[in-house]
Order: C-alpha cells, then structure tokens, then sequence
C-alpha cells in the first residue's frame, strides 16, 4: 500500500552535505536542550505526573515506529501496551517481584502477543491489515474481563512499587521519575537507532513501493513482522512502566480508545517524524488532566483535535516546524 | 439530423501531476467534420483527449464546445453537453453485464439510437448481453465501448484508438459504426495509429509530436505528403 | 440442557446476527464507493436508537413514524457530514478516511455522552409487537421476530436494489471506476454522498430497531464497529451477499457459543476471524488481490 504522509529522512543529495551537517548540528542542540529539560523538569512541575507522560511518550514512540518507517497503521496497540501492565502489575503485586523483573515479564508478554498478533495481522495490507489489529485488540480486552487475575473491571489496584534493583525507594517520587526517564531515553535511543539503521531503510522501501522491494529480494514480510514485534515490545515496556506508576492496571489499559489516543498522539505531533510523537503526548496527556477537572467532554476535544489533524494539520506539529525550517 | 457540436480548442496545457504534457495545443473543428489526432506514442493524443472531458484535473487554456467553455467543467457537465467519450483501454465495467454496460451513460436527449438499433448493428453484442463485461473478447469489447455511446444521443465522439490490435472483420464493423456516426453529422475526433483506417474517414489529420500539434494536413493532400505523414509516424 | 435455553439463545444470535447484517452491509457499501473505513458505522447506529427516543420523549413521535424518520434523519447528518468533511480526504491515503471518521465517532459520541451521560434509556416496544407466539418448543417475541424479519428484507432488498436495478448499476460503475463513469454523464460526488447516506441510513435503522431491545445509550454501537470489522474480514470484501449471509452466521455461532461455553462467547466472532485468516486469509467470499 501507499503509505501515510511521511518525509523519507535519508534522501538527502550529496549537493546538500553542508546543510545536513549544519541539520545535524541543530538536532544535537536539540537533543541536549531537550536532555536538560528532561533532567530539570520534575524540579517544576509533579514528577508522577511526568513520568506517567513519559510512559504515553514512550508508547507513542513505539507506536509511530510502526506507521512512520513502514507505513502500518495498528488500531490495537493497547493491547500490548494493556497487555504488560497487567502482567508488570501482577508480578509486583502478587509475586513480589522488584521493578526491573516485573517490567522485563511484562514487555516480554508483549513482545510474544506482537509475533502472533503480527504474523496474523500482515497476512493482509492496508485497510484489512488495520481492522484486523483493532478485532485482536478487542480480543484481549474481553480477556481482561475473563481472566482470573485481572480482576474484571476493577484492574489490578494498588500495585506495589517496591525498590529499583533492591536499593533505591520507588516510592520517592524523583527516584521514580528518574527510572520513567531512563526507560523513556533508552526506548527513545532504541527507537532511533533502528528507524536509521539499514533495517529502518528497508522498511522505509517497503512504505515507499512494496512491489519493488518484493521484486529485489527482499522478504518483506519478514521485515514486517519484525518491526510489528519491536514496536509491541517497546508498546509493552512503556505499559508495564506505567503499571508501576500510577499504581494501576485496568481494562482501560486494553481499550480501543486507548489505541486511539496513541495514534492522535503520534498524529498530532508528526507521524514522519522520530519526536513528534513525544510531543503529541504531552500535549495529549495535559490536555486530558486539565480536561478531566474543567467538566468539559474529554472524548468530544479529542474527536475534535482529531478532525483538525487529519484535515489541515497531517504533517503534525513536529512535522510543521521541519516544513517551516525547511527540513 | 442532430445539431451537431463544434470543438475549438486554443492554447492547451495539461499536466499529470508535476509533469507538464501538453504545451499549448490548438485545434479547431467544425461541427460536422471528421478529424484524426495522429502521432507517435506519448505525443499527447489520449491525454488531450482526456482533458477536453474534463478527466484531466491540472489544465489551463480554453475548450470551446459549441462555443460553451468547459476548461473547468467536471467530466459529468462535459458529457451533459452531448460529449461521448470512447477510451484507449475502452473501460467496460468487469461488475456490469452487456446491457448494463450499454444503459450506463446518461441519455443526453431522445435523439440517440434506440437498443434494438445498436444490436442489428452489432449482432454479437446480443448474442452475449448477458455476459459479464470481463467475459468479453477484445474486439466484443471495443463493440460494446463504441455502441454504449450510440445510446446517448452525443453528437460529439472522442475515440481513443478505437482499432487498436483488432481482427481486420471487427475493424470492418468498428468503421461502419463510425461512418454512422459521420452519416448522421456528428463531430467526430478520432485519435489513431492505423493511418490507413484514418484515411479512409477522417477529412483532416492533426499531427501531435511531444504535446504540440505540429502540422495539419487536410484529406486531399494526404497522398502528396505521405512521405512526410510516415516520418511523422516514425513507421 | 432444555431446548428452549438453546432456541432462545439462537434467536438471540439472530437478533444479533441481523443487526451485524444490516451495519456491515451499510460498512461495505461505503467502503467499496468511497474508500472510507467507517470507524463511526456503530455512531448512526446509536444516533438511530438515540433519535427514535428524542422523537418519542420530545415530540411524541412514536416507533412506526421513528423507523423511517430516524435513519432518515442520520443519513442527513452522515451526508452533511460527508459533503463538509469526508469528501476532502478522497485523494489521500485511505488511512485518513479512517483516522477522520474515528475522529467523529469521538466527537459525536463524547456530545451524547456529556449531553445523557452513560445510563441506558428504555424505549417501549410498539404496541402492535408484543406478546409472542408460543412455538411448543420455545416461546418467541412477536418484536423479535419482527426485527429478524426486517434485517432479512432490508438486507435483501437492499442486494436486489445494487444488483438489479438502475441506480444499483450506477453505483456499481462508480464503485469500480469511479473517474470513467462521469465521463458518462454521471454524477459520482453526488452519487458518493448518497452511497453514504444510504450506508448510514441501514446503521440508523439497525438502531431503531434495537431501541426496543436494548437500552438506548451513548455507548451503544462503540464495539459494534469491531464486530462488523470481523465480520467483513471473514468475508471478505468482494461480495455483498457474502457479508450478508457471514453476519447472520457469526450472530447464530456467537448465540450458540452462549450456550456452550458463555464465559467466551463474545470471543468467538474474533477466534473465528482468526481461523479465517489462517486458512483462506482473502476471506470467505473475497478474492485474493
């Protein structure tokens, strides 16, 4: 299938060295600044907060490496994303079990539900290959109800936080901050390195004209599944995370509408961009908090915003700003 | 005899999305006449075909249609007009059976012919009008593409290659249909490869070469310019 | 286990199984026209049940004059909405059309839910349709029944209409080459709004019909679309009748699964899926591309 608005990033002509170098440059400051940012943040505003934006940045950098390098639009991702929590959750609720093995079960349950979701779903393209994800999704929801330790819709409650290898108190919010942020950074690392190594060039030639990728040898399935799989695992990581939190893992975590509010994210902030995702999150997730105490319908601004996206706004925020540096 | 409708065409540019196609073509038809577009591959035959009914967005210049322009008219107010349009790949519907194919376009007036007409014209269309449009032969096809804008009551008929790798029986019956049309006074343009088709029909030939038209040459001095007409050609 | 739990449960699966029919035919119609994934297809449906009820609590309107007002009244807005909004996203990749219509669901949902909140709302059956008929082997509700009967005639007429008739054949043309057939004097923008009002107008009706059966909710439908999205990637997108005849199917398994094992019943529709795309992956009654 043509692929969803995306500005290839590794096209640039050798005429154009010096400006990629200048490009370059400007994305190093960037990432500093954003660094310092990151470090100085929970010093200003609630550090639970934070890090819980940085568990949605997170799932919408997994998200995006889907639709952005091969052009794959999930409408299930919760179910990864749900998925981990809920496993995260009962790993440190009931087997006791310390942050770093709860989140390492959780993210390895998504990435074993992203093989086979994967390997089903890529059996078709395009518009087939969306509303199958959404009807695998909706199944694991229905599990969350079924299932004996998920606890119907109350979800898993007041999951424990524990110690972080043993040492230090998750309880206090900067060193659970701190925690949010190095997943947050390493899933981001990850992500970058992959989208602009040979494999994200691959896939990238997927997006572009399948045909000819299938013609020049490529297994492109192989490679689907692949990156289906990855971006379910970081999904997960960023699910089970978010479980220790906020303390919380509920059918919420596995909804449809959750997986939709991922994919706003990623919209809202660039699809064709590695960071706008990052910023559709925290726009998304402020949004939601400061709606949720004005009275205002959540559910109507982001069918709104939404509408907006889509109609005037496709290359997102992050996406705009590139337009307007001309990058 | 139906009013038949006169084509003036000045300063025609189209474009396919970024790549410009035609650069400026002019044509002028009296109601009535006969013409042929004639030209190498790519010289921008089909396309100007395609943007005087409207199927080609991206185009400026004026369409004269019976001094009506239609330079920014949807394809659908083209053929209210009385525009019929036969295409190069000739667009029978695979979902639609022969009758259906022929009872698709809209009727625009009662002058057309009537569906028994167009089966005496062509009797294998009526042996299979049941037939899906797929299950068709090629020259079935290009039958049913000519006689489904029989119905219409046009007076205007753009042909794109209407005998192209067609058995010279089915050519046979493809010119019959054609001198109908003529016999009955309509304009007709007709876009083709096989000059020696062209010829016997058509009262002047526009020749086309990389989106221009570059020569006219009117029915009685065709004999004199052959040589030049194949270096046209490129035969 | 008595046959009337059985009996009852299969017409459950048929109510269901009906209303799956007449969304999903309304879903591939709009699909194979347009190129639009109609996230929002369960939304008419809820705006079906939901105008039924603001007929009959504002205006007195009731069930008979609400059958035909209501899915009336949502082609309207489906239409305004495909005119203003849908249409602008033709040109791109089907993706928008999908991520735009999801985008409505939300807003239009989320108004009726801050407007009515969540609680369901009864609406009456109509006076002629209650009681039932005693079957001897199980008892049947006249209103049941009757639903069944409509979803079998729309959903048929509905068929006969595209595959026989002259606006059907139209809409054929335009759905496989929507460009050519202008040039045949063809309306298609036009002939695209009323496609999709007609696609909406089968969802609102579905919605009427289970005003009556179901409470009327903001909620209702926002799972629906999921279901319908199985059931035409069971049967795949190349014939109407095949989706017609899946979604009565899947409505009878799902019914029967309620019997067997209920724990898992709103599963199977998805195991099914599952077991399609393994096998014949182009679906029931689709063909391979």
């Amino acid at each position: 299938m043509s692929a969803i608005d995306t500005k290839p990033t590794d096209t640039k002509p050798a005429a154009e060295a010096e400006s990629f170098a200048t490009s370059r440059k400007l994305d190093y400051a960037f990432y500093a600044l954003a660094l310092l940012v990151l470090i100085a943040a929970p010093f200003f505003v609630y550090p639970l907060f934070l890090a819980k934006v940085l568990c949605f940045c997170l799932f919408a950098c997994a998200f995006n490496l889907l639709l952005g390098s091969v052009g794959l639009l999930s409408l299930g991702h919760a179910a990864f994303f749900g998925s981990a929590a809920y496993i995260a959750g009962h790993a440190l609720k009931v087997w006791g079990l310390p942050f770093e093995l709860a989140a390492l079960l959780g993210t390895a349950a998504a990435a074993v539900l992203g093989v086979a979701f994967g390997y089903i779903s890529i059996r078709r393209s395009g518009l087939y290959f969306a509303m199958i994800t959404l009807a695998l999704g909706q199944m694991i929801y229905f599990l969350a109800f079924q299932l004996p330790f998920t606890h119907a819709e109350d979800g898993l409650t007041a999951v424990p936080r524990g110690k972080l290898l043993g040492l230090f108190d998750l309880n206090n919010n900067l060193v659970l901050y701190y925690t949010a942020a190095v997943v947050f950074v390493a899933g981001y690392l990850l992500i970058h390195r992959i989208t602009h190594s040979t494999f994200g060039q691959i896939l990238n030639g997927i997006r572009e004209n399948q045909p000819r990728m299938i013609s020049l040898g490529y297994r492109v399935n192989d490679y689907k599944l692949a990156v289906f799989a990855l971006s379910a695992t970081l999904a997960g990581l960023a699910g089970a995370t978010k479980t220790m939190v906020v303390q919380l893992a509920s059918p919420v975590d596995v909804h449809w509408a959750t997986s939709g509010d991922v994919i706003l994210m990623a919209l809202l902030g660039g699809v064709g961009t590695l960071f706008g995702p990052v910023v559709g999150a925290v726009l998304v997730e402020m949004l939601q908090f400061y709606l949720a105490d004005s009275g205002l319908p959540i559910q109507m601004v982001i069918g709104a915003i939404f509408v907006l996206c889509i109609l005037v706004f496709r290359q997102g925020i992050v996406g705009e700003i590139n337009r307007i540096l001309g990058r | 005899m139906a009013d038949a409708l006169s084509l003036a065409i000045a300063d025609l540019h189209a474009f396919y999305g970024d790549s410009h196609v035609l650069h400026g073509v002019s044509l002028d038809i009296p109601a009535g006449e006969c013409v042929t577009i004639i030209g190498r591959n790519g010289a921008g035959k089909t396309t100007t075909l395609r943007s005087i009914m409207g199927l080609i967005q991206k185009r400026t210049g004026s369409i004269k249609i019976a001094g009506q322009d239609v330079i920014a008219a949807p394809p659908e107010k083209v053929a209210r007009l009385g525009v019929a349009y036969v295409p190069e790949e000739r667009g029978i519907y695979a979902t639609l059976d022969v009758t259906e194919n022929l009872l698709l376009p809209r009727k625009v007036n009662d002058r057309g012919m009537s569906i028994d007409d167009i089966y005496a014209l062509f009797p294998n269309l009526k042996e299979r009008r049941r037939s899906q449009g797929t299950r068709l032969s090629g020259g079935e096809q290009q039958m049913l593409a000519i006689a489904r804008v029989l119905r219409t009551g046009a007076s205007l008929f753009l042909l794109d290659e209407p005998t192209e790798g067609l058995a010279p029986v089915i050519v046979q019956q493809i010119g019959k249909a054609i001198e109908l049309m003529k016999s009955q006074g309509h304009t007709i343009v007709l876009v083709e490869q096989n000059f020696r088709f062209a010829t016997k029909i058509a009262d002047r030939h526009y020749v086309m070469e990389r989106g221009r038209i570059i020569d006219m040459i009117p029915r009685a001095e065709v004999a004199a310019k052959a040589t030049q007409i194949q270096q046209y050609l490129g035969i | 286990m008595s046959s009337q739990v059985i009996f009852g449960q299969l017409v459950v699966g048929l109510i269901n199984g009906s209303f799956y029919a007449l969304l999903s035919l309304g879903f591939a119609i709009i699909v194979g026209l347009l190129g639009i994934i109609n996230v929002a297809q369960g939304t008419f449906y809820m705006l079906g049940a939901f105008g039924s009820w603001m007929l009959l609590n504002y205006l007195g309107i009731g069930y008979w004059p609400a059958l035909v007002l209501s899915p009336l009244g949502a082609a309207l807005l489906g239409m305004l909405l495909e005119k203003t909004l849908i249409s602008r996203v033709y040109h791109l990749d089907h993706i928008y059309g999908l991520l735009l219509t999801y985008g409505l669901m939300m807003f239009i949902m989320g108004a009726f839910i801050y407007f009515y909140a969540t609680a369901g709302r009864p609406y009456p059956v109509p006076e002629e349709l209650r009681g039932g008929y005693d079957l001897g082997f199980m008892f049947l509700p006249k209103y049941r029944a009757w639903v069944v009967l409509m979803a079998v005639v729309f959903c048929f007429g509905t068929w006969y209409a595209i595959e026989k008739t002259a606006i059907g054949r139209t809409l054929r043309a335009a759905t496989e080459n929507p460009q050519l057939t202008r040039a045949f004097g063809i309306n298609v923008p036009a002939l695209l709004t009323f496609g999709f009002g007609v696609g909406v107008a089968l969802a609102g009706f579905a919605g009427v019909m289970a005003a009556p059966i179901y409470s009327v909710s903001p909620l209702m439908g926002g799972d629906l679309v999921i279901v319908i999205f199985a059931v035409v990637v069971v049967g795949g997108m190349g014939s109407i009748l095949g989706s017609i005849v899946t979604a009565f199917s899947l409505g009878l398994l799902e019914g029967l699964a309620k019997v067997v094992y209920p724990q898992g019943s709103n599963m199977v529709i998805f195991v099914i899926m599952l077991v399609v795309l393994l096998v014949k992956p182009a679906g029931l009654f689709g063909h391979e591309k």
